[in-house]
């Protein structure tokens, strides 16, 4: 996983709350066996609109998303952070999260940065009127910084240092493979197994 | 210290506790006891251990099935949507190179995997189960911490058995009193949603308790704990008790002997201490509970199905107002419109919300004997080739196709339309499954949350409609073949 410390980028305001993963990324773009390619599928049905944010100059090259409560709820799709971030967004604000979805924007070097909804709503008058500022999104100071606007955002202190430090969540485990094979050993024998299988 | 029922299933999977304490603690590694498996979130993970060179640990604690793009039709002809063939082939090449256990399309035991892994009792009371999919919550129902995870969790697991988990919150959801005729554990949930909001279980595991819940059947308590993910937490729980166990005892995965014996004294142990503390109780009243359904689009979006389309103004929040203006219009709703007025095109039976033998059954016995409106679309969907085959074997294929509705093959089908089962633009759906989301059910497509007797007596009435609508006593002529009598 690539390091992520400090990122600045044009701000895109998405004033909606409750996005869930089904509108950031359709079921019928989760087909595909790849992991990359998905900038065409992210929120593919609201850029039909050509009123829709994304649509619009300088919004379209933004990289820091700042949403409304409760993004990324619903399914647990990955797919959504790949979307994200193959469109070019390397970090969203929101006052709330969805908790698969964090889960998941940590794994891939996605910055879901929690920030307070009156900063948000700072933020998205700013953004609207002023298109194209730049957001400053620090992570080892926990700040975001648009224009006048400073405001910290809080991130879990694990999920911050393995994204500053861009590591490697299987290897991390894998360090402590004595610990799970000492905890197998210990598993009571009425436990299931899949295998081998048995038939109704 | 006493501890909830969440807290004992955690402590009992702690393979190395994380340094520190409080806030700033590590997460825990938990030992992953089922990690259930399907091909839509799953290529990119075994692709992962491929690249990296590393086994899948456990094949014999994997299990895998298909089902979000199967055809519920034909299925004995090859996939016609040639990208949805692609991924369950793939599917079925890595199941063969890591050696896992597959339930293919045409399978007995195929099905959607919440249905699958309960119906072979592989879930059981005080395991960690995990799956790609959000609604694995579902196995909650038997006193398992189970939680829907990322693609990236799911190569995590198959590579370690393990998962790095922060410490969850509890919160109790006490659910107390006797539910009225034609209210379900499907307008419990709803309406527990539409309390607490799709935000209001985050960081939270719920247990689910009181005495409405502990009359509930084994596929009643799967409906609540399947949408715990709509209100925002990772899983939901319910203790194990007798219900439970009759439930369990002879699946092919059950223990047996000794082993059965062994199990269920330490399933008693799970359930929450009396003198243990929630961080949070919500407390919901059984016997006023009405029949519930969603107006909007999202699953906290619910009302009473005697009450109307709310107006953006009954909202204080203005978060909350500018979703219910932005709701009504996707979903073509006029604030004050009763619900009841409502008609609809389509009524989808099926979901791993509700798809199992009880909810088929509750269906058919509203519509036995009844027609179907005849502009209505009914499509039922049974959860997994096991439920179509003894819903068969009770004759209830029967009651729904002389009702006039479509008898179709296992899979998650129109819940979200992976497959060819999708609402057209505009459609409007009564659908038992479990979210409301814009597009969901097909692009552009209108979907109303109800329960299995809410859709059956709407497809009877043409408009939303609950049991206690229908003519006690109906007149319906028997639904035959005219006979010529005027030929020479």
């Amino acid at each position: 996983m690539e390091k992520f410390t400090t990122h600045t980028g044009i701000g895109v305001p998405l004033r909606q709350s409750n996005v869930d993963t089904d509108q950031i990324i359709p079921a019928v773009y989760l087909k595909r066996i790849t992991r990359t390619g998905f900038e065409d599928a992210l929120f593919s049905a609201w850029r039909k609109d050509p009123a829709f944010i994304l649509n619009q100059a300088p919004f379209s090259s933004g990289s820091v998303l700042v949403a409304g409560p409760d993004f990324g709820t619903g399914s647990s799709r990955e797919h959504a952070v790949w979307a994200l971030k193959d469109y070019g967004f390397k970090t969203v604000l929101s006052s709330r999260f969805a908790d698969i979805f964090r889960g998941n924007s940590g794994k891939q070097g996605l910055l879901a940065a929690e920030v307070a909804q009156d900063d948000i709503e700072l933020i998205w008058k700013e953004l609207e009127n002023a298109p194209g500022t730049e957001v400053t999104v620090d992570l080892v100071s926990k700040t975001v910084v648009c224009g006048n606007i400073v405001a910290p955002f809080e991130i879990d202190d694990y999920t911050r240092w393995r994204l500053l430090e861009g590591l490697d969540d299987i290897g991390l485990t894998l360090q402590h493979e004595a610990d799970i094979t000492a905890y197998e050993a210990t598993r009571p024998a009425f436990k299931p197994k899949t295998l081998p299988a048995r038939l109704s | 210290m006493a501890k909830t029922l969440a807290e004992k299933v955690w402590d009992a999977h702690v393979v190395r506790k994380g340094d520190g304490d409080g806030a700033n603690a590590q997460p825990d590694l938990l030992f992953i006891d089922l990690h259930l498996v399907h091909e839509v979130t799953s290529p990119q993970a075994f692709e992962g251990l491929r690249l990296a060179g590393r086994k899948l640990r456990r094949p014999d604690l994997t299990i895998a099935t298909e089902d979000h793009n199967t055809p519920t039709l034909d299925i004995d002809k090859p996939i016609a949507d040639l990208t949805s063939r692609t991924q369950i082939q793939t599917l079925r090449n890595n199941c063969a190179e890591f050696g896992v256990r597959l339930h293919s399309l045409g399978d007995a035991e195929q099905g959607i995997v919440h249905v699958v892994g309960p119906q072979l009792g592989l879930t059981q009371p005080g395991m960690t189960v995990v799956c790609g999919d959000s609604h694995t919550s579902t196995h909650g129902a038997f006193g398992a911490l189970a939680m829907g995870i990322g693609t990236s969790e799911v190569e995590h697991v198959m590579a370690t058995q393990t998962l790095s988990l922060k410490p969850f919150k509890t919160m109790a959801i006490n659910v107390e009193g006797t539910l009225r005729p034609g209210v379900t554990a499907k307008d419990i949930i709803l309406a527990v949603i539409a309390k607490i909001g799709t935000g209001g279980g985050q960081g939270y595991v719920l247990e689910y308790r009181g005495s409405a819940i502990r009359a509930l059947s084994m596929d009643a308590r799967m409906t609540i704990c399947n949408m715990s993910i709509e209100a925002g937490a990772r899983a939901g729980m319910v203790a194990p008790d007798e219900t439970t166990y009759d439930f369990m005892k002879g699946r092919p995965h059950a223990p047996e002997g000794a082993d059965w014996d062994a199990a269920v004294e330490y399933w008693n142990t799970l359930r929450t201490d009396d003198d243990a503390t929630f961080d949070a109780q919500v407390d919901l009243d059984a016997d006023t509970l009405e029949p519930f359904v969603t107006w909007g689009t999202n699953p906290g979006q619910g009302v009473s199905l005697s009450e109307s389309v709310p107006s953006p103004e009954d909202f204080g929040d203005e978060n909350a107002k500018a979703a219910a203006e932005r709701a009504l219009q996707y979903m073509g709703l006029a604030a004050g419109t009763p619900m009841k007025d409502i008609r609809v095109d389509t009524v989808f039976l099926g979901s791993c919300t509700n798809s199992r033998m009880e909810d088929l059954r509750a269906a058919a016995d509203i519509i036995r004997g009844r027609r179907k409106d005849p502009n209505i679309r009914m499509l039922v969907v049974p959860g997994s080739a096991r439920v179509r085959l003894e819903a068969e074997a009770e004759g209830l294929d029967k009651v729904f196709k002389d009702f006039g509705a479509e008898w179709r093959f296992a899979g998650c089908s129109m819940c979200l339309g992976m497959n060819p089962d999708q609402l057209d633009v505009g459609e409007r759906c009564a659908s038992t499954s479990n979210r409301n989301f814009e597009g969901r059910q097909g692009k552009g497509g209108r979907t109303h949350l109800v329960s299995p007797v809410v859709a059956a007596a709407t497809a009877i009435r043409g408009t939303l409609s609950s049991p206690s609508d229908l003519d006690p006593d109906p007149v319906v002529e028997p639904v035959e073949t005219p006979i010529r009598t005027d030929a020479a």
